[in-house]
């Protein structure tokens, strides 16, 4: 076991940290996707790139929206606004386990003195029509992670499986700097010049949020663009694949998700407005889910014909993500 | 004879799945081996979160000798037939028996397999067990194919015997099986080989593992109520917790730690419940105060610190926990003491079932019901209307959106704080009960009153869009709900015409439809965008049909199972339920229970013989002459002494068994036909019935109608099997 590090001593120090370490494990270290999305699995890196046969390895942080969690910054630990790390591993390596305990040790946790149990919590999102058996990962009794095994997205069987990792950043940094209020957390170093706490950067965003995610979000407006959003999907998807421009096949599958993205965000505020009654809910989910099918279906037809390209993407025995393991060269 | 190690070692196996996998091991391979010869002398299987382990032990070395015979062509065949015979079997001309046959002279080869070394039949079960593994859920992981619970990492296969242990030969999608394992997970990682089970289990327990899953809860057990004990306290027993934990660690250790004095407020269930869920933690409680004061967690290592960060740790996280139940209990509270309005308003916007109406309108249906229901129960009316309008008011609590298995208890403590009766709040609680066969039924009038109403209402209401339930799918749980009135009736002993309960159920549903529909239609002239967000989509009133005989019957199948279960023949039971007032179950048992206990008596038993002599004549005679024999007998045509007896005691216990039956005293009623018996019996050792004189011939059978109706009058005695 490596030396234990010293704890980090801001909620960034905590981030940089896990983006050196999957780095050092050969992850590409992606930025956030620039749409509003629940959860870092929506990311196309994570969710698309769980499809199809090529290798892949990329960690990132993912700005998360849960508009129904606002509680206008003054509960110790809900937010409308978080932070989630994620780490996808295609195909999941033997030691993905040992890859992430070792991930723990790099943010401060000691892992001789804390008790780490791998408890089972089996994840589906209903919207993304996706499923993988995986566990909660609790440290002392707290869960700081989400380990899954993909076992399908959009309807589609993941082959290779993909590995995929998911830290509550803000959970898990309070855990790991001690702090009892997310507000109070510090974000940049306390010895900083002007040192900042999550509440200076995030305090007057939730109480505006949860204003506006629970009374004032016109929801009417919000109806007309989920529909603009679902139709416009559609259209992408209808196109003809071959681009009369350039003569080239071009499926747009990258372009149709973003409008599935879209819609499951403002599925999620017309749910926090309280306008989508119980039996409403499940229409919804089916048509967000068959959006994400649809895109997923694009996806994995635009994946194959690249694969069979001689000269596309990496190798298979590639960029496995730890140097120095046993590689396990099961690629496309 | 040989001994077999197993070890299956993989990523962590859900707790829950455990104990089945298990099992399922052990019989998997040991039926396999059976099946290819190997016969052991005994088999134990082990789990722990990270391996899946079997022994079997007293294991022959290899599989026995089988003779195996097979007809040929005649001897005389063309010798193409017997070329092919040879080839097929593999053998030489010299080899085969010929043998005389009815078909002359045969040829028959007798092929001698040897047996097969038990290494090789091993490695077909395991690998046939591995890739067949009956788990509920199962992945695939990385580039491969094959599935198992989680991450198969490495299989351990050793045979041992006298003259040592060996490897079982065996590679399933690239992993070899070998000899070696792994110690747990933290406090011994590395891996080490072992040479047979005895090695194999003390080199686990020296590398912080602890194979047997009973043993292990059983330390827990052990060490959690010792150190509750020390401070005076006692351990919350919960066996479903006990085995869920012992399932997530390998090394247990436990950890007991105060519960934060701010959050001592709570109602102990909370307390209870929240712990359990979200952390897996057993309650500790002071026996003087009942009140819940520490928790037990247990962790999966020591620590150098002997627990003092890890227990730090998870009580940080149970405060976070508790904050979040004290503030849903003190919002709570807050509704609940302003008297649940908003609750009860809530219940609008939460969905029964989109043909019955949201909970709010089942609730005003539960109130007029339970109102109606309340004198058979001895409940006061007013009281029992009172405990229905508020009984599901906590559905809309939050403590209770958080956790739902605490409906009930909530209801319970919020009616409480709403200032209201102690029967009311006892009835938000006990309204649900009883959940299972076992459970206690409530006694309490406003309970019983509420928790009739409740299932009687759900039941008439999907009797009435016609969801009933068919073969094992019962997804509304009506089985259990009209179990739960049979024994709210019978254990209370109540007097509860169920047709009529059934009849007002549905009444209520029908009125709510058509005011509903009037409303729209109001609605409908002023402003026409209200009628499309009624609470029921198709607006239509619940479709008018009876649906009241259909279930009765359904409580007529389910009173049968019941009954059975506690030494009432189902042929009893039938004799009883084409009697009338069947749908007062109470007295129908009763009669049920009378009628049993007569049959087990002589006096029964021969009642029956002479009953059914009587009724076969009868028939007979009915049948033959197409009349019906009703009147009774006349004494003018009297002939036999016996007869005169018999006609005599018939009028005398006539009147004593029927106002016996109308004070409802079937073992009176009983009693006094068992007093026939000697008259009966009298009478047909005597006497012919078919007398040549054939007024007296129908005289006679005029009296026999007289022992059958009065027999009939009791229970339908030609329903009695045997």
């Amino acid at each position: 076991m490596a030396a234990r590090p010293a704890r980090p001593r801001s909620f960034q120090e905590v981030i940089l940290r896990l983006q050196a370490y999957w780095a050092g494990q050969g992850c590409a270290v992606l930025q956030p996707y620039d749409m509003e999305v629940g959860a870092g699995t929506f990311h196309p890196a994570t969710t698309l790139r769980a499809l199809g046969p090529r290798p892949w390895a990329a960690a990132f942080v993912q700005p998360s929206r849960r508009p129904t969690d606002g509680r206008y910054g003054e509960n110790p630990n809900r937010l409308q606004h978080y932070y989630q790390y994620q780490v996808i591993l295609k195909p999941s390596p033997p030691d993905f386990q040992a890859l992430y305990l070792g991930s723990l040790q790099a943010i401060g946790i000691d892992m001789e003195m804390h008790d780490i149990r791998f408890v089972e919590d089996d994840w589906e999102s209903p919207t993304l029509g996706a499923w993988g058996l995986g566990w909660e990962v609790w440290c002392d009794g707290m869960e700081v992670s989400q380990f899954t095994y993909f076992q399908q997205v959009g309807g589609h069987d993941c082959h290779p499986v993909s590995g995929e990792l998911t830290y509550g950043l803000e959970r898990l940094a309070m855990y790991v700097l001690g702090v009892d209020h997310v507000m109070a957390m510090p974000f940049n170093d306390p010895d900083a010049p002007i040192p900042l706490k999550y509440g200076d950067v995030f305090r007057q965003a939730e109480e505006q949020y949860s204003r506006w995610n629970f009374d004032v979000a016109d929801t009417a407006m919000l109806l007309r663009h989920f529909e603009d959003a679902e139709a416009e999907c559609q259209r992408i998807l209808a196109a003809p694949e071959e681009d009369p421009k350039t003569g080239r096949r071009i499926v747009m599958a990258l372009p149709a998700y973003d409008q599935c993205i879209k819609a499951s965000h403002l599925f999620n505020l017309l749910d926090a407005r309280g306008v989508i009654s119980v039996t409403e809910r499940q229409a919804y989910i089916g048509r967000v889910r068959a959006l994400a099918r649809a895109c997923a279906g694009a996806w994995l037809q635009s994946e194959t014909a690249l694969s069979e390209e001689p000269d596309a993407g990496p190798a298979p025995s590639g960029p496995a993500p730890s140097g120095n393991r046993a590689g396990d060269g099961q690629g496309a | 004879m040989a001994d077999l190690l197993i070890e299956l070692f993989s990523e962590e196996i859900p707790a829950r799945m455990q104990a089945r996998a298990g099992a399922d091991l052990k019989r998997l391979v040991t039926d396999g081996l059976a099946e290819a010869g190997l016969r052991c002398s005994g088999a134990r299987a082990f789990v722990t979160p990270r391996r899946l382990a079997l022994h079997v032990e007293g294991l022959p070395g290899k599989s026995p000798l089988r003779r195996e015979e097979r007809r040929g062509p005649r001897a005389d065949a063309p010798q193409k037939a017997i070329e092919g015979f040879l080839r097929a079997t593999g053998m030489r001309r010299a080899q085969l028996e010929t043998r005389a046959t009815a078909k002359g002279d045969v040829l028959f080869a007798v092929i001698e397999h040897a047996g097969r070394p038990a290494g090789e039949i091993v490695a077909e079960v395991l690998e046939c067990t591995v890739r067949n593994f009956p788990w509920p859920r199962s992945m695939r992981w990385g580039g491969g194919t094959l599935k198992w619970v989680r991450p198969l990492h490495s299989i351990l296969c050793l045979l041992s015997d006298e003259a040592g242990a060996r490897v079982v030969a065996l590679d399933i999608d690239g992993i070899k099986a070998g000899d070696s394992t792994a110690g747990h997970r933290f406090m011994a990682p590395g891996r080490f080989s072992v040479t047979g089970f005895q090695d194999y289990a003390t080199r686990l327990k020296r590398a912080f593992v602890r194979l047997d899953a009973a043993e292990r809860a059983e330390a827990i057990r052990h060490d959690a109520t010792t150190a509750a004990f020390a401070q005076g306290l006692e351990l919350v027993e919960d066996a479903a917790l006990l085995a869920e934990v012992a399932g997530l660690v390998e090394w247990p250790v436990v950890l007991m730690g105060e519960i934060e004095s701010d959050f001592l407020g709570l109602p102990p269930e909370v307390l209870q419940t929240s712990m359990r869920e979200h952390q897996k933690f057993f309650s500790v409680k002071d026996p003087k105060s009942g009140q819940i004061v520490r928790f037990v967690t247990v962790a999966n290592r020591e620590t150098a610190d002997d627990g003092a960060a890890i227990l730090a740790g998870n009580r940080k996280v149970l405060a976070a926990r508790l904050a979040d139940a004290r503030f849903f209990w003190e919002n709570d509270l807050r509704v609940a003491r302003a008297g649940m309005a908003s609750w009860l308003d809530a219940l609008a916007h939460v969905t029964f079932h989109n043909r019955l109406g949201s909970q709010k309108e089942r609730v005003a249906r539960l109130e007029r019901l339970a109102g109606e229901l309340a004198p058979a129960t001895g409940a006061d009316a007013a009281l029992a209307r009172e405990a229905a309008r508020v009984a599901k008011a906590d559905l809309a609590s939050e403590m209770v959106y958080e956790f739902p298995e605490l409906q009930g208890t909530m209801g319970r403590c919020y009616a409480t704080a709403a200032g209201l009766r102690a029967e009311v709040a006892a009835a938000c609680e006990e309204h649900y009960a009883p959940l299972g066969p076992s459970d206690a039924v409530p006694r309490a009038p406003v309970s019983v009153a509420v928790g009739l109403a409740d299932k009687i209402d759900m039941l008439a209401g999907f009797w009435a869009i016609g969801e009933k339930p068919t073969g094992s799918k019962d997804p509304f749980a009506l089985r259990r709900a009209a179990l739960g009135v049979i024994r709210l009736v019978l254990d209370n002993d109540l007097r509860l015409p169920l047709l009529e309960a059934f009849r007002a159920a549905l009444n209520g549903l029908d009125e709510q439809a058509a005011g509903k529909a009037a409303a729209g239609k109001r609605a409908g002239e002023t402003d026409a965008c209200k009628a499309d967000t009624g609470e029921k989509p198709d607006g239509k009133a619940v479709p008018r049909q009876d649906p009241g005989d259909d279930l009765l019957a359904f409580f007529h199948d389910r009173l049968k199972v019941h009954l059975r279960d506690r030494g009432i023949r189902h042929d009893v039971i039938d004799a009883c339920l084409s009697m009338p007032g069947n749908d007062d179950l109470s007295l129908l048992v009763r009669r049920a229970r009378a009628l049993s206990d007569f049959l087990e008596t002589e006096d029964g038993a021969n009642l029956l013989q002479g009953f059914r002599r009587a009724n076969n004549i009868l028939e007979q005679a009915e049948a033959r002459d197409g009349v019906e024999y009703s009147y009774g007998a006349e004494e003018k045509f009297l002939r036999a002494p016996q007869e005169k007896a018999l006609f005599r005691a018939l009028s005398q216990e006539g009147g004593a068994i029927s106002s016996a039956i109308d004070a409802e005293d079937f073992a009176s009623a009983m009693a006094s036909l068992a007093s026939l018996r000697v008259a009966i019996d009298g009478f047909f050792e005597a006497v012919q019935v078919n007398d040549e004189n054939d007024v007296i011939r129908r005289n006679r059978l005029n009296m026999l109608s007289s022992i059958r109706d009065l027999c009939l009058g009791v229970a339908d005695l030609r329903r009695i099997e045997g």
